[in-house]
């Protein structure tokens, strides 16, 4: 079921009645219900990916909250006649055993991800290899099934154990209320990825009809739809054209495809999850923000805090950091900082970590080499600012424009032009191709033909290019607000009568501006024949 | 805890340690921060902070933070 | 207390009232979008006008463009007395010709209902646009929803039928001065369901019938014709099948026969014009304003005089043209049906 269909508003509607209707002990299991019945919708086969998941790191949530309590017991009932030492290799026995078992779900898990969704990725790099080494064997792709949300649910759910693992929260004892947290729908497509103690509450806990957190949900559902149709899916004609004919869109086109696809993504993106925000809002369920203004972030590291932030956080919670400051990396750091000296060696850990992490960011992105040097770009970048910071600092120290307007508007169109150019590799058919076409870019003087004709053959007549600069530039006025608190508080705070006007036009711009339904063709309509 | 703003200082000569207490929250650390801030401290302390106390509550001051490593020193 | 109450309640008041002007809008714009049919594509307003009938008909004939561009209720009235409508429709499926039969029947039993059999060949929905044709003008009823679901294809849904405006929200960037012109209310297009063409193209050349595989009609059309059969029995209606003297799209023997063999098995009438066409007197060279797919206006009235005598004595129909009221119903019609072909032939002749 597409966020998109008419069956999801359906679906939506039907529950959100319901939920409000039945004993609030039992809404849960309503949510359960309506996950898996949207699941379900997806293939039934996936269930039991999901199903496997959900059990697995259940158990082993459950085994070592089991292992923590024994061996709070244990040191409890033994406290007088154990020495120091004996306490300590019973904690390092416990430990290893805890240990255990989370590699063994954590590696179960991340396995079926990676078998599903890169199997066929690294046949096509070893018949690479096969060619060049001449031989003529070629491997088969495999025919393999790629669950729905499979990124998303696994990464969440291995967060969840690993929290646990840590005591950072209680595992959780119902493992019905564990399969909701895995599947809850609205995030399974796109996340964001939550973590446990922020949605157990909202998911587990009784809510009562508040009118409010309602229409503020259904809102921000609104906004959402009307980002993705109005907006991004009106944009997507545009966008496919550009980059579907390598041939013909080259020069100023690839940083018009650029800059459309910028707003397409972000409009989709955020659209998105202002819809499953939105969604979780109406049931009572407070969800983390997955974007803050990105589009407005003056240097790349600032971005990726902005962006797709559940994700990021992930990946610094659980990857970077145990990668960073785990013992074997401090040994290295120690050893570096010797050999290489205190300021290069300080930067070794960070640095590993950092190439690790964006290797796993772009190949979680997709299985292609596109999205790994995308990830290893954006590595390239961050780590380029850092050693350019002392500089900026001279740079800043001699000339006092920090603080200045046009200056800050200059770091925010420079970091949105480097992230559109690295998003570039999204986009086209591999690496060579993507470079090639950044390259004419700068080669290809075509400006001009663009403007003046170029732009009326992208399959987009003068009434979308209105209703996309009207839509962008609600957009963007709404972001700028925005900066100061909620939009919705603000509306809701003047007569109800600004509400319904600025909500009744959002309703009516999106039917009818919505590029959605199977279009208008007036020559179907023409009589022939018959 | 001298020693800790000593390390937290030379960081970021321009923030207060003794008397900020959202670092985190208001991004000042971020994570190149933390990793070297990390390793420093075990350097001079001699305790291991692994990532599972790498938490808002344990780095949003340096009292949080010297709270910690006192913490781990204990066990 | 009652401070929050009164607050509360005035709220609710402005939400409700604010609710109801967007739904207004949306209405309204609903009305602006959808196509009105008043320029080129004329027959696809005919279904709707039916509604604002007297509906005592003594025939109504049912069916695809074979029904409403050749046969004239004008000239069954004015010949035989014969107060008949036309439900036709651009590629009219055979489900829809049922569901069409059977709204009517819930408004009036007409003595005999003409049946033009040509779409027994579609056994499975064809194409979007002729189901918007034929159902958007229909009036809701357990007819139009059944007749909706029998209908779509695998990319339509059925909440755009209810809400066209979700099907033709495209439409805002291409609207015509007819959309604004009919926004409130259409202009009759049809005389008793008939589109009146007067133009004159003659039959140069047939294309010859592509052969078919395998020229048994489906069974799901089939099925839909024993419902019409069954229903009429019913209503205690006479079902007459006719297959209009069109002289392309094909009519093949095969599909001839069948008819025939099933109208003997059901004690029905069947009659295929194109074998009667030398009795009627029809010209192909004067006949037809599309070379030789359907009959102008000169054309039709032969093939509907032809007929009218048939229903009259075949079916023993009453010539009505005493009865007051209805003679004076149709004076008005009539009028209308010369005024608009002295203006159709005005025009021809400016060109």
């Amino acid at each position: 079921m597409l966020f998109t269909s008419y069956r999801f508003l359906f679906f939506l509607l039907v529950l959100f009645t319901v939920y409000y209707i039945i004993p609030k002990k039992c809404q849960w299991m309503l949510l359960l219900a309506a996950s898996y019945i949207f699941y379900a919708y997806a293939g039934w086969e996936c269930l039991i990916f999901i199903g496997i998941t959900t059990l697995t790191t259940y158990v082993a949530g459950r085994m070592i909250e089991q292992n923590h309590a024994t061996q709070k017991n244990y040191l409890a009932a033994h406290k007088a006649e154990l020495s120091k030492e004996e306490k300590k290799a019973y904690k390092e026995r416990q430990k290893n055993k805890r240990f255990a078992v989370m590699t063994v779900c954590l590696i179960l898990n991340f396995g079926i991800l990676a078998v599903l969704k890169y199997t066929n990725f690294v046949i096509a790099n070893m018949n690479g290899i096969l060619e060049l080494t001449g031989s003529t064997k070629v491997l088969a792709f495999q025919d393999l099934l790629l669950p729905l949300g499979i990124s998303f649910y696994t990464f969440q759910s291995m967060g969840y154990l690993i929290d646990v693992h840590r005591g950072t929260y209680p595992a959780q004892k119902n493992l019905f209320k564990f399969a909701l947290f895995v599947s809850f729908f609205p995030q399974l497509i796109q996340g964001p990825i939550s973590r446990y103690d922020d949605l157990e509450k909202g998911l587990f806990g009784q809510h009562t009809f508040d009118w409010t957190n309602i229409s503020f949900g259904l809102q921000r559902i609104l906004w959402g739809y009307f980002k993705k149709l109005v907006i991004a899916d009106r944009m997507l004609i545009g966008v496919n054209t550009l980059i579907g004919d390598t041939a013909t869109y080259t020069g100023f086109y690839v940083f018009l495809g650029m800059l459309f696809y910028a707003l397409q993504l972000y409009a989709d993106f955020t659209g998105g999850i202002d819809i499953t925000i939105g969604i979780a809002q109406v049931l009572g369920i407070p969800m983390q923000e997955n974007f803050k203004r990105p589009y407005f972030s003056k240097g790349i590291k600032e971005y990726w805090r902005r962006w797709h932030i559940s994700l990021g956080s992930w990946f610094t919670d659980y990857l970077f950091y145990p990668i960073s400051v785990c013992k074997p990396m401090l040994k290295v750091s120690k050893w570096s900082r010797k050999v290489l000296g205190e300021k290069i060696g300080k930067r070794v850990p960070v640095y590993a970590a950092s190439i690790a992490v964006w290797f796993v960011t772009g190949i979680w992105h997709g299985a292609a080499w596109n999205f790994v040097v995308w990830g290893l770009g954006n590595c390239f970048f961050i780590m380029l600012s850092q050693e350019c910071e002392p500089l900026y600092e001279k740079f800043h120290n001699r000339f006092r424009v920090k603080e200045k307007v046009w200056f800050k508007a200059f770091q925010i169109i420079r970091t949105f032009l480097l992230m559109s150019s690295l998003r570039m590799l999204d986009c086209y058919r591999d690496v060579p191709m993507t470079f090639k076409m950044f390259g004419s870019m700068f080669t290809d003087w075509n400006v001009g033909e663009v403007l003046s004709a170029g732009v009326w053959n992208l399959g987009l007549g003068i009434h979308d290019y209105v209703v996309l600069a009207v839509g962008t530039l609600i957009l963007f006025t709404v972001s700028m607000v925005g900066r100061r608190g909620s939009v919705r508080e603000m509306i809701a705070r003047k007569p109800i009568g600004v509400s319904l006007v600025i909500f009744g036009s959002l309703f009516i711009a999106t039917v009818l501006f919505g590029a959605y339904g199977m279009g208008y063709d007036a020559s179907q309509f023409i009589y022939n024949q018959f | 805890m001298e020693q800790l703003l000593e390390i937290l200082s030379d960081l970021h000569p321009d923030v207060d340690f003794e008397e900020c207490d959202t670092l985190i929250d208001d991004g000042i650390l971020d994570s190149f921060d933390i990793v070297s801030l990390i390793s420093e401290i075990n350097e001079e302390f001699d305790v291991v902070i692994s990532a599972e106390h790498i938490t808002p509550e344990n780095f949003n001051s340096a009292e949080d933070l010297y709270a910690l490593i006192e913490r781990l020193e204990e066990e | 207390m009652s401070e929050t109450k009164k607050v509360r309640r005035k709220r609710a008041v402005a939400v409700i009232i604010g609710l109801l002007v967007i739904l207004a809008v949306l209405a309204l714009l609903q009305r602006l979008v959808m196509p009105k049919y008043m320029g080129e594509v004329k027959e696809g307003a005919l279904i709707s006008e039916y509604y604002d009938e007297d509906k005592d008909f003594d025939v109504i004939f049912i069916g695809d463009c074979e029904v409403y561009e050749n046969f004239v209720p004008a000239t069954l009235w004015e010949n035989y007395g014969i107060n008949s409508y036309i439900r036709g429709s651009a590629q009219q499926l055979i489900w829809q010709s049922y569901y069409l039969m059977e709204e009517t029947l819930q408004y009036e039993k007409p003595d005999v209902i003409v049946f033009n059999v040509l779409s027994l060949q579609y056994n499975e929905p064809q194409k979007e646009a002729y189901n918007r044709m034929t159902i958007d003008g229909m009036r809701w009823s357990t007819s139009k929803v059944e007749c909706i679901q029998a209908s779509m294809l695998e990319s339509e849904n059925f909440i755009e039928y209810v809400f066209p405006l979700l099907r033709y929200h495209d439409r805002w960037s291409e609207l015509e001065p007819e959309d604004f012109q009919y926004l409130l209310g259409a202009e009759k297009v049809g005389h008793n369901g008939y589109y009146m063409q007067v133009g004159v193209v003659p039959v140069d050349y047939i294309p010859e019938g592509k052969i078919l595989g395998d020229y048994s009609f489906g069974e799901n059309a089939w099925s839909y014709l024993d419902k019409m059969v069954a229903l009429c029995e019913e209503n205690d209606v006479e079902l007459v099948l006719i297959k209009a003297p069109s002289l392309y799209p094909e009519w093949y023997e095969e599909w001839d026969a069948q008819v025939e063999e099933y109208a003997a098995e059901h004690n029905l009438k069947y009659i295929n014009f194109l074998e009667y066409t030398e009795e009627i007197g029809l010209d192909y060279s004067t006949d037809t304003y599309d070379a030789g797919l359907h009959l102008n206006l000169y054309g039709a009235v032969k093939l509907t005089d032809y007929f009218g005598a048939w229903l009259a004595e075949e079916c023993e129909l009453q010539d009505r043209r005493d009865e007051e009221a209805l003679a004076e119903v149709w004076e008005v019609k009539l009028e209308d049906f010369y005024t608009q072909k002295e203006e159709l032939e005005a025009l021809k002749e400016e060109e």
